[in-house]
């Protein structure tokens, strides 16, 4: 154990931790959102966090950027940067839409239990995954370098680096953008009425099947923000990479809440951290393990998450 | 109707079991059923010199190219094979692990029971070989690995499991003798693997014995990650000199890369696993100036009318290891031409061969099974996005 290394790297470790978990935490909005409203984990969400990052990559494509560019500078990186965005949003979003059509909707209409449904996500998950591999092989394949990752100023002994900046920042105007849009608009307040009690709010004329598409869309397109803000730092997808950031956002939003947006954000943002102090005291072998500790002991003081799932839950 | 569809299965599975000791049997009785088949369609020459090599290792997922490398060598060596002795029938069937440790045991399952199949050339990596080994050995099918370098596959005392190339044994002072030469403080990391921790810690130990080099920091790293930012910031705040990585090219490509984005300076040094262009592909310039050490043929230190050869059959260049298994893959065949078509004649014969390849002279220690030649170590480095051969190593000590 190197506790030194915690007390001496305390701030480097949290503002790496805080990179890594933005990217959590916006997948695990996807979870949480459609937790909420169907009281159903959206297992194949990885695999629409899969299919951004290959949105993200195919745009640079698209726009004629080799893997081995040299990095772009000024508005260049805006550019590419939103639009690679803007790419996988499309194919992320389009792909949660889809899986909603064909492995939920269908289930939801013939009155399955929420088994089936379970089910039904492994296996679109699974099929996702072997179709991706399929077509575009099981060899990693590699996301130019868009931006110089530049060096910008020493903070209590943090390199805050350029890419993280952008990758946090990013993330938590997301959050709040997408926080306005269920708490202020009236398609947030048909999700919130949904998830509160979908029966009267049937009742109330809201169209419960066009709330579930929106929660799916909306899901989705936080799913490829972060695809594109993945590819920004670790540079490389393959068909399973979904696999270790869905379980860790996963675990993120039943940290934070499950069903509840601010919560995933906070879950995402603490297990990015806790994650990291864990394996720089006890080894990188150890990063897991120390995430999943911290959820069980938060989840035998606090059954709900953190925040509790507040989605559903009535304002006061 | 459930009944009887029950009971037919039980039939069957009856039926199995007796074709498989059938087959068991008559497979140690010289004449086994499937080389009398193949002897018909080898039409009579003199002798019976058709049958069929296993190649076992990664041909997809994250370290595919090692075991490619060694599938193409095969292939080139059976192309030449038959070329020269149109009247046997060699063929290679591919079993692909992914380099999967958990993959291994069915596929290795596949291969054993595939009683057309009298040797293996691989596995290619030492995870899946200590998984897949037992099961060679139950099923007395004779294998011969050129890459998997841990030493503690040799202890197992396998006696149908050979190995054409040197342990980590040697490799693994190799790379900690030549970080001593450069450096004071050293970073030592692996990926966790039967391989990856087993030569870490061999450099770890070396480290230990000759007190020339201090370890900063020592750690497993998950491979399937995409982050290690804990591992970098105990590597920058120690500041080494030279960082070792046990394991494979994409993950130590893609630690590479975020070592250097985090402005540390430290040479990476890698093994065997990790000298392939993925390496380069993964770290980008980051891959500048790696030191990498293997056991076999640098890339660009392969004989010219080989790497020809290998690019007309296959496509592609030759890398690491390709040399390796086409020399084993020669001493098999050259064991097949002189009628040992089946598992045990073909055992017998590896127990005695002396086959003096392009790389490797394909001989092993009676008992052990190691390779029995020396081994020399080859250092080499990245420059201008390539993999450059720097000089052999001599191991003192």
């Amino acid at each position: 154990m190197h506790f030194s290394n915690l007390i001496h790297q305390f701030w480097s470790l949290s503002f790496d931790g805080l990179n890594v978990g933005a990217i959590y935490a916006l997948i695990a909005l996807g979870y949480t959102l459609v937790y909420g409203v169907l009281r159903l984990i959206n297992f194949a969400h990885s695999e629409v966090f899969m299919v951004g990052t290959f949105g993200a990559l195919f745009a640079t494509q698209w726009m004629g950027i080799p893997p081995a560019a040299l990095p772009h500078r000024g508005l260049a990186i805006v550019v590419i940067l939103v639009g690679a965005g803007l790419v996988a949003m499309v194919f992320s979003g389009a792909t949660a839409l889809v899986l909603e059509r064909v492995a939920y909707r269908p289930l939801r209409r013939r009155g399955a239990s929420r088994l089936a449904a379970l089910i039904s996500a492994i296996g679109a998950s699974l099929f996702l995954q072997e179709l991706f591999a399929k077509w575009r092989g099981r060899n990693p394949e590699r996301f130019p370098r868009i931006m110089k990752k530049e060096h910008l100023a020493t903070v209590l002994k943090a390199d805050i680096r350029s890419d993280k900046v952008i990758i946090i920042v990013t993330a938590v105007v997301m959050m709040i953008a997408l926080d306005r849009f269920v708490n202020l608009t009236r398609l947030g307040r048909g999700i919130r009425a949904v998830a509160q009690d979908p029966e009267t709010a049937a009742l109330m004329g809201v169209n419960i099947d066009r709330v579930i598409t929106t929660t799916f869309l909306v899901g989705g397109l936080m799913a490829g923000v972060a695809g594109v803000l993945y590819m920004l730092y670790a540079e490389t997808t393959v068909y399973n990479v979904g696999f270790l950031p869905g379980i860790k956002a996963f675990t993120a939003a039943v940290l934070g809440g499950i069903g509840n947006l601010r919560g995933a954000l906070l879950g995402g943002l603490l297990l990015g951290v806790i994650e990291n102090y864990g394996g720089a005291v006890f080894g990188a072998q150890w990063k897991d393990v120390t995430a999943f500790v911290v959820l069980v002991v938060v989840l035998m003081f606090r059954p709900n998450g953190l925040l509790g799932e507040r989605l559903g839950r009535a304002r006061v | 109707m459930a009944k009887t569809a029950r009971r037919s299965r039980q039939l069957m599975a009856v039926a199995g079991a007796a074709a498989v000791l059938l087959a068991a049997c008559s497979s140690s009785s010289k004449s086994s059923s499937s080389a009398a088949g193949s002897s018909a369609a080898a039409g009579g020459s003199s002798g019976n010199c058709s049958a069929t090599i296993g190649f076992f290792g990664a041909l997809t997922g994250d370290n595919a190219a090692l075991g490619i490398n060694e599938q193409d060598g095969i292939k080139l060596a059976i192309d030449q094979f038959q070329k020269a002795n149109a009247a046997c029938k060699v063929s290679l069937t591919p079993y692909d692990s992914a380099g999967d440790p958990a993959q291994a045991p069915a596929l290795a399952q596949k291969a054993a029971t595939d009683k057309s199949v009298i040797a293996i050339i691989g596995p290619a990596f030492s995870g899946e070989s200590k998984v897949a080994d037992p099961i060679f050995e139950s099923a007395t099918l004779p294998n011969v690995t050129v890459s998997a370098t841990n030493p503690s596959l040799g202890k197992n005392g396998w006696k149908y499991w050979h190995r054409a190339v040197g342990t980590d044994n040697s490799q693994g002072p190799a790379a900690a003798q030549y970080i001593e030469t450069f450096a004071k403080k050293a970073a030592v990391l692996d990926d966790g693997s039967e391989y990856g921790k087993g030569i870490a810690d061999i450099v770890r130990s070396t480290f230990k014995t000759d007190a020339k080099v201090t370890v900063t920091d020592s750690e497993s790293v998950d491979p399937k990650a995409t982050d290690f930012s804990s591992t970098v910031n105990n590597i920058k705040a120690n500041a080494p000199d030279a960082v070792f990585f046990g394991g494979y090219y994409q993950a130590g490509g893609i630690l590479a890369k975020q070592l250097a984005d985090a402005g540390i300076k430290a040479t990476f040094v890698g093994p065997d696993g990790v000298e392939d262009p993925g390496f380069i592909k993964a770290a980008g310039a980051a891959a500048e100036g790696a030191i990498l050490l293997a056991p076999g043929t640098p890339a660009d230190k392969i004989p010219a009318d080989f790497a020809t050869a290998y690019k007309t059959l296959n496509g592609q260049d030759p890398g690491l290891y390709s040399v390796e298994a086409y020399d084993a893959a020669n001493a098999v065949l050259s064991g097949i031409k002189a009628g040992n078509v089946t598992r045990d004649a073909m055992e017998t014969f590896l127990g005695t061969v002396d086959y003096k390849g392009l790389s490797v002279e394909v001989k092993f220690v009676s008992g052990t099974n190691e390779l029995a030649g020396a081994v020399t170590i080859w250092a080499s480095t990245v420059t201008g996005g390539k993999i450059v051969s720097k000089q052999p190593l001599t191991i003192t000590g």
